[in-house]
């Protein structure tokens, strides 16, 4: 133990692909046309994200419906030092969105500028970018009202 | 993501960085400051005798500590007990394809090493004796990368006996 223990930085990085499958390809092609699509259940509740199979009955599904670009915050954490890699370079919210016309929420981030404007039931709307490719970064929410 | 507008957004590209500060650990550390003396170090068990090679800190058979006492000079040769062509290319390996990827089990050692060894497809099979290719010395550091790849070397196939345990 006479000499101190070697340290060194290191990157682990690697790419990937995945074939998103029949739900998520519709969902990411709406995505790049600026519309958000979930899935509807054999009793009428809608699940967003999409999913290809009902999380209670395993029931196979394919009623994609077209949701609003709005909904309500149900939760929600202030990021005030973000990443590398994060969503947003500015401090930002992670959120829970229940879009309109949905019955789930969905993790995404909020735009809010500070955290005194985050609040749990605060509407929210997408703001996509300027040009999207379909992927779930095309949009971030921002404040609503 | 798609190349064409019109086309079904079908496939997810995945990028995955992770930002580590490694810190080698006492046994590891010494491996490396072997490694840029141009030196191999393995652990020998107290317990049964077996070399483990790259030296660790203890025996994960016998869960005895290695001190430096447990320590030993291995030589930089050995054979190769098990190989593969790789035909599919690594972001982050930057050889030409197809490349040889090698165990190499060093003499004295019990464990292998994984490295990447420079021969003829044709050529390289089990019980194949290689040695280590070195960069030059002044470029040494504490890091395996100071072996470029393995090279075969002129001496006769090993018996399978001789590796058979540590394939």
């Amino acid at each position: 133990m006479s000499e101190p223990s070697l340290t060194a930085p290191h990157q682990l990085s690697y790419t990937y692909k995945r074939s998103l499958g029949p739900v998520f390809s519709k969902f990411f092609t709406a995505l790049r046309d600026r519309k958000v699509l979930g899935m509807k259940r054999r009793d009428g509740t809608v699940l967003m994200p999409p999913k290809e199979y009902d999380p209670d009955t395993g029931e196979s599904l394919d009623e994609m419906v077209e949701l609003a670009d709005a909904g309500v915050v149900t939760s929600w954490v202030w990021v005030p030092k973000p990443r590398r890699q994060q969503p947003l370079t500015q401090p930002f919210a992670y959120a829970l969105v229940q879009l309109d016309g949905a019955d789930t929420a969905f993790l995404h981030a909020v735009d809010a500028g500070s955290e005194d404007k985050m609040s749990t039931g605060m509407r929210v709307k997408m703001r996509w970018a300027d040009e999207t490719i379909g992927a779930i970064t095309d949009f971030v929410f921002v404040p609503a009202e | 993501m798609s190349d064409d507008k019109n086309d079904p957004v079908e496939i997810f590209r995945g990028h995955v960085e992770l930002d580590y500060q490694y810190t080698a650990g006492v046994s590891a550390s010494r491996f490396l400051r072997a490694v840029e003396q141009g030196k191999f170090l393995g652990q020998k068990c107290p317990v049964d005798g077996r070399v483990y090679f790259p030296s660790r800190g203890s025996c994960p058979m016998h869960a005895v500590p290695f001190g430096d006492d447990s320590t030993v000079e291995l030589p930089d040769k050995g054979t190769v007990v098990t190989y593969s062509i790789v035909r599919v290319p690594s972001e982050n390996i930057p050889l030409e394809l197809p490349y040889i990827t090698v165990q190499v089990l060093i003499d004295g050692a019990d464990t292998a090493l994984g490295h990447v060894l420079d021969a003829n497809l044709d050529d390289v099979r089990m019980g194949m004796r290689v040695q280590a290719k070195w960069k030059p010395k002044s470029e040494w550091t504490t890091s395996m990368a100071n072996i470029e790849y393995f090279v075969p070397i002129d001496e006769p196939d090993a018996d399978y006996e001789t590796y058979k345990e540590h394939i």
